[in-house]
């Protein structure tokens, strides 16, 4: 079977020779089309850290669980990559269903924080070790574990889309009126919501409060307490419903934790009922700024489990209006950290002015001005309109630089701006890759990393543009690195629109349902807000068995607490606003 | 160094404040209401105010925009109507959020099914206007609609909705989106010729044998 | 001018011909409160992001009166439930509600506001924001553009056009009770619900499992 597994020889090499240790109880994933090595439970910590040591493997992308129900097993996978570049090193560890517990990885990638939170929310699987194992996205006390695969919502109705009932007997109903409360809930049996109390819900952890304590009583006369203040989850500066529960020592905060899931709308339970054509326009609505990069993704991942390549004019295509989207979503949140700043709303019209007639664009190619759902396996659904072309040049060549120009005038060298942001929020170097932050965060904190550079996709080999990279880490970078961006963005459209050909845009037919051999894959794409991953199994079925999206801006928030600490309070609003995340997504 | 980052911000903001006027003086007044300035006012080369004056003047829907699907019928010469719709069942099958009912029914006589539905309804609280299922109806009868101005007090009755609701003549389609109805024409007037063609060739074929 | 304010052209019947007066006190007073009408600043998913569109300079709210984004619901009168509502989120949005003050609007945006959208099938996501919250108008579209959410509001002011101050509940003497805050337990708890929740008869629970 070996024959069908992608690895690359050389990281197979390394693998064997690096520890005798390992040589004989690391194996190789040989499952068809499955990658990596399944590392038994007690060594995953030891192997963690070789990787990281010896071998460079420094980032730990993605951390995700699979529930193999039928074979009554659960496996968590790792996915890690060396921030010098280069494919993945992915690791798993394989554990009964029963009693899934895996030892946490926190002390080794602290990035793996949020991660496994998500993991043992969603699917029950414990991470021993890890400091505060609670749930992330549900509440506390919320009964189950959505993901496993028999846990069913009140109102499921079929294993899987498509509903027989849909066709040809249709008939129609809401679904609330099937189920005996008409009302998306369902309680354990025996219930009783009037005996029944809540749980504590503890937001700051013990030794918090024990630090707490000790603050008034150094010397001096006036007592001082530490107060906990809420910001959300209707907050106008948490980009929607987020919240961040904070400590505050007067204006300065002592710690900062971000509560999230007030968005939580089940993507990947949905996603792993639909077929995988049905999941394209699922995958709009993750980061709902930046839809067609989301899309990209999706499609490269399921591309990559097919086997097929687009032809060579979608593939600039995607390419232009991947960059075009990145425009959009960077022009956004530089507008919204102004915002944030207090500049009320004139930096944000300015910005969303461009954004405009970039939508335009995506209204008459793809139809919608957001949720563009325009890639296909193997294509687009549609080509260019007539002209199109001409305004995405003209656009491109004289405008959107010229405004870029605009906005930087009026913004860089404003003092306000820079008293706000330089030396705010910092994060290191060696924080950021451990953290696992991504996209301008990242880059900002001077790891020169990015995607389309360090392990292309698509066709980002043939264009020239710099990976853009500054070096303090602190918001105003970031602010920076994203006003850089755009303009290599432009650079890079600048290309695709001369070298556009002519031509096909979709390989084979475009059919309803796709046969998906079965396997796993990884896509990922460098999204305007980082780096965001698809994880894909099929078992050769029309739906993906597991779907699982790493999301740049939930990860990216694991750095938050860090980044805030000692920060005034009036400043947290803006490093959030730095680290611009979309709830959608944060949430899936 | 003091204040002169300010003050070139506040530059910017006055460079757009007189551009307003300075195009409404190039438009001598006909900046809104006007096909020509529209054009350029909400292109890549709009300079000024931005802003579409909305219930009275919108802006210009492109072909490919898509907000809620419809189904579309055949007008035949003698008045009566004919839906286009098969009830093949594939739009059912791919709506994403499931949202489409078709009921398809058998004919009373043969017991054989019927092609064209019963019955069709649309959920329009559940369909996220993704477009999948026109993108995929073989028979090119169902489109996206155009039309968004359907914001209502109550939802119970009106959102979903059924084929009478739904239907709308092929000339419609021809009027909202002129460049796609002519294209799939063009597509179907070439796949009938092949269909006849090759028909004939066997038949040919048939005869020869 | 009085002759117009004293003879609306609204046919009136008999019984209300004393309260003429009170029409064309509707009319100004109608008129004052459609036209500033200041939306709660508060988003919650992707048709958040066309809502701030729409405040932006193509759409420009600022022509309804409605630029004035409040993000205190006091002193807010529209809620615009901009995206999909989670069961987590829903005891917030209550709260919100109940804190706003009377008279007060709420607009659900959006196919997952009006009846959970695309996700409703989702074990977070409550099947529209009217299970809890009264709703005026809804804005059908995934999400609706700009222009369609412009045309909500404008049903809204056609729907605030229509009230008359005889009527409106907000002058009452009695207070307007509050909606119960539901719960976050082991599943959502309406607090409406709760005879309801103990009725549940355990053989019709088990078989939505099953089904
Ligand atoms: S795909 Fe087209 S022909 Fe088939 S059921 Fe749907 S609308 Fe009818
Ligand atoms: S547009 Fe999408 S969601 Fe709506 S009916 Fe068609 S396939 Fe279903
Ligand atoms: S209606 Fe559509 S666009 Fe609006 S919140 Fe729901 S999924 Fe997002």
């Amino acid at each position: 079977m070996t024959e069908n597994v992608e690895v690359p020889k050389e990281l197979d090499a390394t693998i064997q020779s690096m520890d005798n240790r390992f040589h004989d109880i690391v194996t190789l994933d040989d499952r068809k089309s499955y990658t990596g090595y399944l590392v038994p439970v007690e060594n995953l910590i030891d192997f963690a850290t070789s990787i990281r040591d010896d071998l460079g493997y420094d980032y730990l992308s993605s951390v995700t669980g699979v529930d193999y129900f039928p074979e009554e097993k659960m496996e968590v996978v790792y996915h890690a990559y060396k921030t010098s570049g280069g494919g993945a090193l992915v690791f798993k560890v394989q554990i009964p269903r029963e009693k899934p517990e895996v030892p946490s990885l926190i002390s080794v990638f602290p990035g793996s924080d949020f991660q496994e939170r998500e993991a043992w929310d969603l699917l029950g699987i414990r991470f021993s070790g890890h400091p505060n194992l609670t749930r992330i996205l549900m509440w506390e006390g919320f009964e189950g574990h959505p993901l496993r695969k028999d846990w069913k919502e009140p109102f499921f109705e079929e294993e899987k889309k498509p509903y027989k009932n849909r066709w040809p007997e249709g008939g129609v109903y809401r679904i609330e009126d099937e189920v005996p409360m008409g009302k998306n809930v369902k309680y354990p049996l025996g219930f009783d919501p009037q005996k029944w109390t809540p749980e504590e819900q503890t937001t700051f952890k013990e030794d918090m409060d024990s630090e707490a304590g000790d603050n008034g009583s150094n010397g001096s006369a006036m007592h001082t307490d530490q107060i906990v203040v809420n910001l959300g989850p209707q907050h106008p500066s948490t980009h929607g419903v987020f919240r961040m529960v904070a400590r505050l020592d007067g204006e300065t905060v002592v710690d900062l934790y971000p509560e999230m899931g007030y968005l939580h709308r089940n993507h990947e339970k949905i996603g792993e009922r639909n077929t995988y054509i049905m999941n394209m326009p699922y995958t709009d609505r993750l980061d709902y700024i930046s839809s067609m990069s989301n899309n990209l993704g999706y499609a490269l991942a399921v591309e990559s489990l097919m086997g097929i390549k687009p032809p060579e004019r979608t593939e600039y295509i995607r390419v232009m209006m991947v960059e075009l989207t990145r425009i959009v979503s960077h022009l956004w949140s530089i507008g919204f950290l102004l915002n944030d700043l207090g500049a009320f709303f004139t930096p944000a019209l300015y910005a969303i002015n461009e954004r405009e007639l970039i939508l335009d664009i995506f209204e008459a190619t793809a139809g919608s001005r957001m949720m563009c759902n325009y890639l296909r396996f193997g294509g687009i659904s549609r080509d260019l309109p007539d002209g199109i072309l001409e305004t995405v040049r003209e656009l491109v060549n004289e405008r959107l630089p010229r405004k870029i120009d605009e906005l930087d005038t009026y913004l860089t060298e404003n003092e306000i701006l820079r008293s706000r942001c330089i030396g705010v929020g910092v994060l290191s170097k060696e924080d950021a890759i451990a953290y696992s932050a991504a996209g301008p965060v990242l880059r900002a904190s001077g790891v020169s990393y990015d995607v389309r550079r360090a392990d292309p996709y698509s066709i980002y080999e043939r264009f020239e543009f710099d990976v853009v990279v500054r070096y303090n880490g602190d918001v105003y970078d970031r602010y920076l690195v994203r006003m850089e961006e755009i303009r290599q963005s432009l650079r890079i459209l600048h290309q695709v629109v001369r070298d556009i050909p002519e031509g096909e845009i979709q390989t084979g037919k475009a059919l309803y349902q796709v046969r998906v051999p079965a396997g796993e894959a990884y896509g990922r794409v460098e999204n305007p807000k980082g780096e965001l991953g698809f994880y894909v199994v099929s078992n050769g079925k029309p739906n993906p068995w597991r779907y699982h999206i790493r999301a740049p801006s939930f990860i990216n928030l694991t750095a938050l607490g860090k980044m805030c600490k000692g920060e005034k309070v009036a400043d947290v609003v803006a490093i959030l606003g730095s680290i611009d995340i979309v709830l959608g997504e944060t949430d899936r | 160094m003091y204040g002169i980052g300010i003050l070139k911000g506040l530059g910017v903001t006055l460079k757009h404040f007189v551009e307003t006027y300075v195009d409404d003086f190039r438009w001598l007044g006909k900046r809104y209401y006007n096909e020509e300035a529209y054009a350029v006012r909400q292109g890549p080369k709009a300079t000024g105010i931005f802003t579409v004056q909305y219930p009275e003047e919108k802006l210009i829907i492109p072909e490919n925009f898509r907000y809620l699907p419809f189904i579309l019928y055949e007008e035949k010469d003698d008045g009566s109507i004919e839906d286009r719709c098969t009830s093949c069942g594939i739009c059912p099958k791919i709506c994403p959020p499931q949202c489409i009912w078709i009921v398809r029914s058998n004919d009373p006589e043969t017991g054989r099914p019927i092609p064209a539905p019963t019955e069709f309804f649309i959920d329009i609280d559940i369909c996220m206007s993704c477009g999948l299922c026109a993108e995929y109806c073989p028979f090119d009868a169902i489109k996206m609609d155009h039309v968004f101005e359907i914001a209502s007090y109550e939802r119970m009755e009106h959102h979903i909705l059924n084929k009478e609701q739904l239907s709308k003549p092929v000339s419609y389609y021809s009027s909202i989106q002129p460049k796609n109805f002519r294209r799939e024409e063009e597509a179907r007037v070439a796949k009938e010729a092949a269909k006849a063609a090759k028909k004939k060739e066997r038949e040919a074929k048939k005869a020869a044998s | 001018m009085t002759e117009g304010l004293n003879n609306p052209d609204i046919p009136i019947p008999d019984e209300l011909a004393g309260s003429i007066a009170i029409t064309t006190l509707d009319k100004i007073y109608n008129w004052g409160r459609r036209s500033s009408i200041w939306p709660m600043m508060f988003g919650l998913a992707c048709c958040a992001i066309e809502m701030i569109a729409t405040a932006a300079s193509r759409y420009d709210l600022s022509r309804f009166g409605m630029e004035v984004m409040r993000p205190s619901p006091r002193q807010a009168d529209l809620m615009i439930v901009s995206g999909t509502v989670t069961k987590k989120m829903i005891p917030v949005i209550v709260r919100l509600y109940n804190q706003m003050p009377e008279p007060k609007y709420v607009l659900a945006m959006g196919a997952c506001a009006s009846g959970g959208g695309p996700f409703k099938e989702g074990y977070n996501v409550v099947a529209g924001v009217d299970k809890f919250i009264p709703v005026d108008v809804y804005t059908p579209g995934c999400p609706p553009t700009p222009q369609a959410l412009l045309h909500g509001l404008i049903t809204l002011q056609k729907k605030i056009d229509k009230q008359s101050i005889l009527k409106v509940n907000w002058y009452r003497k009695e207070a307007i009770p509050a909606i119960p805050i539901p719960i976050l337990g082991p599943d959502l708890i309406d607090p409406r619900d709760y005879e309801k929740i103990r009725n549940l008869p355990p053989v019709q629970e088990e078989s939505t499992a099953e089904a």
